[in-house]
């Protein structure tokens, strides 16, 4: 029995020990004055002292056991079967996850809803800046800029009567557009340049919306934006002039402003659902393997026949589309926007978003984002010291696991097995 | 044989060091030509030329007629002249397969919306595009890998790899940049057999620029040996061989 085996089981004791402790060890009693924490009866000890040692005498005798499963099931997935490239099994699950995030906002309070809504804007940032900084390699500070574009869109067009479902695409073509003109003249720059370039840019969208007081009302921004509506049903207590009827009324219900803030939830959910459907099929195509590429090697990608200036302005494309339909999303949910909301601080989130999520991965950035977005809000009592643990966890995290949350995994190509 | 590639007097000047001076070069379909040289004497410097990663400061470049003098790298790849490199330059963080599919990319159906609705068309060119680098992993003996990370091969491996990836971009012209640096003698002789096979079976004319003299005097139709920039000789491996002043610069007294 090697010494590391032993070491092994120490360790694995020990974690039981502090785990188990917490909920078997320790009970609360309640007594005039408070709550006070006493060590659990005699008879419970005796089931963690119980468990410690199953825990410890498994580990000493079985890992060999363990690896050999490990083993097996490694063998097994090594063979090649027919090309297939999507998994059931992952699907399933998804759909589960859907159900849930659908049925989620009817029974939580209204505030929940509202956080989760603001979460699935940033998801939404998060998976449309992957697609330029974890595939493409292209290091952008300045995505909020794209938002800013797409929530200016929206409102201004709002503003001349234009409903909801109309204006996305345009605001999120709008936002491409940006991201085509800014794709221009950092085509030859890489890295630390990239990156300060695209913080300008990000710099000037902002001055700009601040100072053309005339289109966007500079400091003072834009109100009254017009809320998205259910096919033409509005969500206000009483209708607006020449709306068509409010959501209460065609159906009959008591009014309640619960239903605005699921409808907008839902709607985001709607959005998100469709960005992630997006972007898997463009990681699946041509275009999404040829950002990779960019990513690792330039020089080779040019070798074999890549235009690098078609890869990396549709990077900067599509990526910015993404901020487009986030930011009108977010200029209806809101209502208000202002410059003040486009700020670069808005840029380093997104960007660590990205970066904690791991680089590529989808699902680590969807995490990501939700941890960015609840861990803060959780975190409120602490308010002085909430950018200072902020901080700190960013730090750790980046000890710890520079790859990420989830790093992205390689889709597993399966080639014909030959007989 | 009708004539594929013809430089004459490709010169390349980088501020006041004339890296390459008026190298001419023939190359011939279904021919292995190899370019011999101390090191720095500007093979790679031809060579990014060829490919357009450099513009030459003067000469000509006439591929089947078309002179590609001043066209993007990107460009003359897809007229059928792709490279490997000096140092491997691979895909490392993506798989064997992979690579195999970007290099595939022109051959592709690369329409936005058909990839995003998964035609029936894109279906087909992805599984012709996998059936193809399956066609190629087994010729250069990396199946088994497909789904490995690149990055994680062995560097002869590696080596092999990238001369698959180059041949499924269906290239006429196969230049390699020192392709045995780094592989052991069992190693080379496979890609010995390996380049002969190309030449046999694939029709594509090979470009090498190769220090071990084994490999080269043993696969060339043809060898231009360049010294300081400046042509020194040209001929087939025996001539080579034997001219004084190529022994004097570069092989040395055996």
């Amino acid at each position: 029995m090697s010494k590391q085996v032993i070491v092994n089981a120490l360790i694995s004791a020990v974690t039981f020990l502090v785990l188990a402790g917490w909920l078997l060890g320790i009970s609360m009693q309640a007594e005039p004055g408070g709550v006070q924490l006493v060590f659990a009866e005699p008879s419970h000890l005796h089931w963690l002292w119980g468990g410690m040692a199953a825990v410890f005498f498994g580990q000493l005798f079985f890992p060999s056991q363990v690896d050999k499963l490990r083993h097996v099931a490694q063998a097994k997935k090594q063979r090649f079967k027919l090309p297939a490239m999507d998994r059931k099994g992952s699907n399933l699950v998804a759909c589960f996850v859907l159900a849930g995030a659908i049925i989620w906002p009817f029974m939580v309070s209204r505030g929940s809803v509202d956080l989760a809504t603001l979460t699935l804007i940033y998801v939404m940032l998060g998976l449309g800046l992957n697609v330029v900084v974890g595939l493409a390699g292209l290091l952008d500070l300045g995505y909020v800029g794209f938002y800013a574009v797409g929530a200016y869109s929206y409102a201004l067009l709002a503003a001349e009567g234009w409903g909801f479902w109309t204006c996305l695409p345009i605001a999120g073509a709008m936002a491409a557009l940006f991201g085509f003109l800014l794709g221009f003249p950092v085509l030859r720059l890489r890295g630390d340049y990239l990156a300060i370039v695209t913080l300008g840019f990000g710099e000037i969208i902002r001055l700009l919306l601040n100072n053309l007081t005339e289109l966007t009302g500079g400091p003072n921004g834009i109100s009254g934006i017009a809320k998205p509506t259910l096919f033409g049903l509005e969500f206000n207590r009483k209708l607006k002039d020449g709306g068509f009827d409010t959501f209460h009324n065609f159906f009959d219900i008591s009014y309640n402003s619960q239903y605005k803030v699921i409808f907008l939830y839902l709607m985001a959910l709607l959005l998100v659902v469709l960005t992630i459907i997006v972007i898997n099929r463009l990681l699946r195509m041509p275009i999404g393997r040829a950002w990779e590429a960019l990513r690792e090697d330039e020089i080779a990608c040019r070798s074999l026949g890549l235009s690098p200036t078609v890869v990396k302005l549709s990077a900067f494309t599509i990526g910015a589309a993404f901020a487009g339909f986030a930011g009108s999303f977010f200029a209806a949910r809101q209502g208000f926007i202002s410059p003040e909301s486009f700020t670069f601080i808005e840029s380093a989130i997104i960007l660590a978003i990205v970066v904690l999520g791991g680089m590529g991965s989808q699902i680590g950035v969807i995490l990501a984002a939700i941890m960015m977005t609840v861990l803060p809000e959780l975190a409120r009592e602490f308010n002085e010291y909430r950018m200072l643990m902020f901080g700190l966890m960013m730090v750790f995290m980046m000890i710890w696991r520079p790859q990420g949350l989830l790093p992205m995994s390689r889709p597993h190509m399966q080639l014909k097995q030959e007989a | 044989m009708s004539l594929l590639l013809d430089v004459t007097g490709l010169t390349m000047r980088f501020g006041g060091l004339l890296a390459v001076d008026k190298v001419a070069l023939r190359l011939h379909e279904k021919e292995v030509v190899s370019v011999i040289g101390p090191n720095g004497a500007g093979k790679t410097t031809v060579f990014n030329c060829l490919t357009g990663f450099y513009q030459p400061t003067s000469g000509q470049i006439v591929y089947r007629g078309e002179h590609l003098e001043g066209m993007k790298g990107h460009l003359i790849a897809r007229k059928g002249i792709v490279r490997t490199f000096q140092h491997v330059r691979l895909f490392k963080d993506m798989t064997v397969v992979e690579n195999l599919l970007v290099a595939q990319h022109r051959h592709l159906d690369t329409n936005f919306f058909s990839g995003l609705l998964n035609t029936k068309r894109f279906r087909k060119s992805e599984r012709s595009a996998l059936e193809f680098a399956k066609y190629w992993l087994d010729k250069v003996g990396l199946t088994e890998f497909a789904n490995r990370k690149a990055g994680n091969l062995a560097y002869g491996q590696q080596r092999r790899l990238e001369i698959a990836r180059c041949m499924v971009t269906r290239p006429e012209i196969l230049m390699l940049d020192e392709p045995a640096a780094g592989l052991n003698p069992r190693e080379t002789e496979d890609l010995d057999r390996l380049i002969l096979e190309l030449r046999d079976q694939e029709d594509v004319s090979i470009l090498l620029i190769e220090h071990d003299m084994k490999l080269v005097m043993g696969i060339s139709d043809r060898i231009y040996v360049v010294n300081q920039g400046c042509p020194l000789a040209d001929g087939t491996p025996e001539q080579v061989r034997n001219n004084p002043e190529v022994i004097k610069a570069y092989l040395g007294e055996f």
